[in-house]
């Protein structure tokens, strides 16, 4: 994208105009989830992409298994119960970039997804869910007897 | 071209599940080759579920997605016989689309 002085101008002010306005909060400004913000290094800067800080919520639930053979293929899920869920983020908190897939979840879909994630040793798998603008989390650790980012 | 998806759609009650199987390397880009070289990273980046036009799941993936992805959803509001479309885009601009019958 090129950008000049000029369009700098515009969308900042359109961005701080819509911010005043109170139509965005500044949370949710600073919580564009972008692809860039899958490749950050830390859990911490993760949560920062994704919008701050989450609470932790048993309404959240992260389906993992206890222990996985092959660190290359665990099957990780999370589900939510709660209302209005419309993001959900997995974070393998001891890969080289721990954020690692992140579902947006539109009105008539169910907060139940499931993938298959890589992982380089036993690590705590986090689930971030986005309900009604807040943000909620839970943990489950997973022990991986053979990893799956060695190469 | 990469592979087609396998794509399975089933109805049950109100809630439709629907269960993928793309076909990728989805290499991080941090593994070596024997020679030693860095293997250039290649991935799903997007992934978008379509049902009768509206969109019922978008994903985003890492490099930390598995091998040949499998993702499951459920969404409600389809009956038998409609058709579920799904997307993929990879980090090198390729995709690819699929769709399957609701069964």
């Amino acid at each position: 994208m090129k950008a000049t002085r000029r369009d700098a101008i515009k969308t900042t002010g359109a961005f701080a105009t819509l911010v005043s306005l109170g139509i965005i909060t500044q949370a949710q400004a600073n919580a564009a989830v972008t692809h860039d913000s899958f490749a950050v290094k830390s859990v911490e800067d993760a949560l920062k992409a994704i919008g701050g800080q989450a609470a932790s919520s048993d309404q959240v639930s992260v389906v993992s298994p206890d222990i996985a053979e092959n660190g290359a293929v665990v099957p990780v899920g999370a589900t939510s119960k709660l209302a209005n869920t419309t993001e959900i983020y997995l974070i393998v908190e001891k890969n080289p970039t721990p954020l690692s897939a992140g579902f947006m979840i539109p009105a008539g879909t169910v907060a139940d997804v499931q993938t298959r994630l890589k992982m380089g040793q036993s690590t705590n798998v986090i689930a971030i869910v986005k309900a009604d603008g807040k943000l909620y989390s839970a943990t489950k650790e997973t022990k991986v007897t053979l990893g799956g980012c060695g190469g | 071209m990469a592979d087609p998806m396998r794509i399975r759609a089933a109805l049950a009650g109100d809630e439709t599940t629907v269960r993928v199987l793309m076909s990728h390397p989805m290499e991080t880009g941090t593994r070596k080759d024997a020679a030693g070289a860095t293997i250039p990273a290649h991935f799903i980046k997007d992934v978008e579920a379509t049902h009768n036009g509206k969109s019922v799941l978008k994903a985003m993936f890492s490099g930390s997605v598995s091998q040949n992805p499998f993702l499951s959803f459920k969404f409600k509001g389809a009956a038998k016989g409609d058709k579920v479309t799904v997307k993929w885009t990879d980090n090198k601009g390729a995709s690819r689309t699929d769709e399957a019958t609701i069964a």
